[in-house]
């Protein structure tokens, strides 16, 4: 069966009348993978695949496609593959962007484009590199409410301006984009790195949690915010348009104004 | 049927590149990063107020020579200026250079060494530019009392 024709890996067929209808348009991509396998070679190698896409296609269907049907040892993480779990975080064309945000046609697709694993974090194979690291800095922070007060009967109320204040931050998915952006975590691991102060911002500033000092008192290390040199890889490299640069900036502020 | 081995999992370790040896004390980098910015504000009235001074006024860069240096350092104000200017850059310049070898020195050891040789040159310019500020003479007598010969004082 194999002269049945392709269909694109993400279908979208509408009817003429809503805009939809014709063909999609097909173009052949150049992949360049970096691929690495410890079992077999302690160094990593570029590998190139081409293959046809459509201009409905992100990069993470042409990953798809290279492993279902031309080479099924390419790992990579991807669960929702629809932009929310924030596992297929990857470096593509030397940016740090979701693969399944990411379409090919936005890219220049008459060059290979090349995709590395995420930098500053152990790699375990091709795509896949270790978070625990990342995840370690992210517990450290103490991600989860802490209230001091009595356990109130019902939910926590709290005003829109009061919510407003860190809504930026609640849109996180720990796809770890922005710490692996980041020219100072790439020298220095144990630096926290945006991810981190991303999701302490989120509670410093909730007017229903009491141990904002605690937070603050934490990022006030050696490894802290202070580390940040405000190059705003982060904010460029963030698939939720988190402003990562201006939170470290507010939680700067904070321990400064508490401290002075 | 032979047992086979297992490996234990290698989830939930953490290479000792990235485990920070316990949270550091004090308000070091704080002051450190307070201070860059504070220090870069003053710098930047202190320097331009210097190239107006020695550059611009009177007749400018032309009047610039030993004498004209000499005069400026028998005013308090200006050893003050020069001083709070040496002080200021040499802390705000160190501090940055600081900043770039934490970046950037990959090894502990390198790291030392490069910071060690830093601020001994640090301290060197420090105490030789204050030292110069203040014991600054410029008509220094030889032994017997009679001016080194120079020509910007006159003969006692």
């Amino acid at each position: 069966m194999s002269a049945e024709l392709a269909e694109p890996a993400s279908k979208i067929e509408l009817p003429a009348h809503i805009g939809g209808g014709g063909e999609i348009p097909t173009f052949d991509v150049h992949l360049r993978v970096r691929r690495y396998n410890p079992e077999v070679s302690e160094d990593a190698t570029w590998d190139d695949f081409h293959v046809t896409m459509y201009g409905t296609d992100r990069v993470l269907d042409a990953l798809h496609k290279v492993k279902w049907e031309i080479d099924g040892s390419v790992s990579f993480r991807r669960s929702c593959a629809h932009g929310v779990c924030g596992s297929d975080a990857m470096r593509i064309n030397g940016r740090n962007r979701l693969a399944c945000k990411t379409l090919l046609k936005d890219l220049d697709t008459s060059k290979p484009i090349t995709v590395e694993p995420i930098k500053g974090l152990p790699v375990e194979k091709d795509l896949i590199v270790d978070m625990e690291p990342f995840f370690q800095s992210f517990r450290e922070v103490m991600p989860f409410l802490i209230n001091k007060g009595h356990e109130p009967t019902k939910e926590r109320l709290q005003s829109a301006e009061d919510r407003e204040r860190f809504d930026d931050t609640t849109k996180c998915i720990l796809c770890a984009a922005c710490t692996s952006s980041c020219p100072v975590f790439w020298t220095d691991g144990q630096y926290f790195g945006p991810a981190a102060i991303v999701n302490a911002h989120r509670f410093i500033f909730d007017s229903r949690d009491d141990a904002g000092d605690m937070r603050l008192e934490i990022l006030n290390d050696k490894e802290g915010v202070w580390r940040c040199r405000t190059t705003f890889n982060c904010s460029e490299a963030c698939p939720r348009g988190i402003q990562v640069t201006q939170a470290i900036a507010e939680v700067k502020q904070a321990i400064l104004s508490r401290k002075i | 049927m032979t047992a086979t081995q297992i490996q234990s999992p290698r989830s939930g370790k953490i290479s000792p590149q990235y485990r920070r040896n316990g949270a550091s004390k004090g308000n070091f980098e704080m002051a450190a990063w307070l201070f860059m910015r504070l220090s870069g504000v003053v710098l930047v009235v202190l320097i331009f107020g210097h190239l107006f001074v020695n550059l611009l006024v009177g007749d400018g860069i032309h009047a610039i020579d030993f004498g004209f240096v000499a005069g400026k350092w028998a005013d308090p104000f200006w050893q003050f200026w020069d001083l709070a200017m040496l002080w200021l850059a040499m802390l705000h310049g160190t501090n940055g250079v600081r900043t770039i070898i934490n970046d950037y020195a990959e090894k502990d050891s390198s790291r030392f060494w490069l910071k060690a040789v830093l601020y001994a040159a640090t301290a060197v310019i420090i105490i030789l530019g204050t030292l110069v500020i203040f014991t600054f003479n410029p008509c220094p007598l030889d032994v017997n009392g009679v001016p080194l010969p120079g020509g910007f004082c006159p003969a006692a």
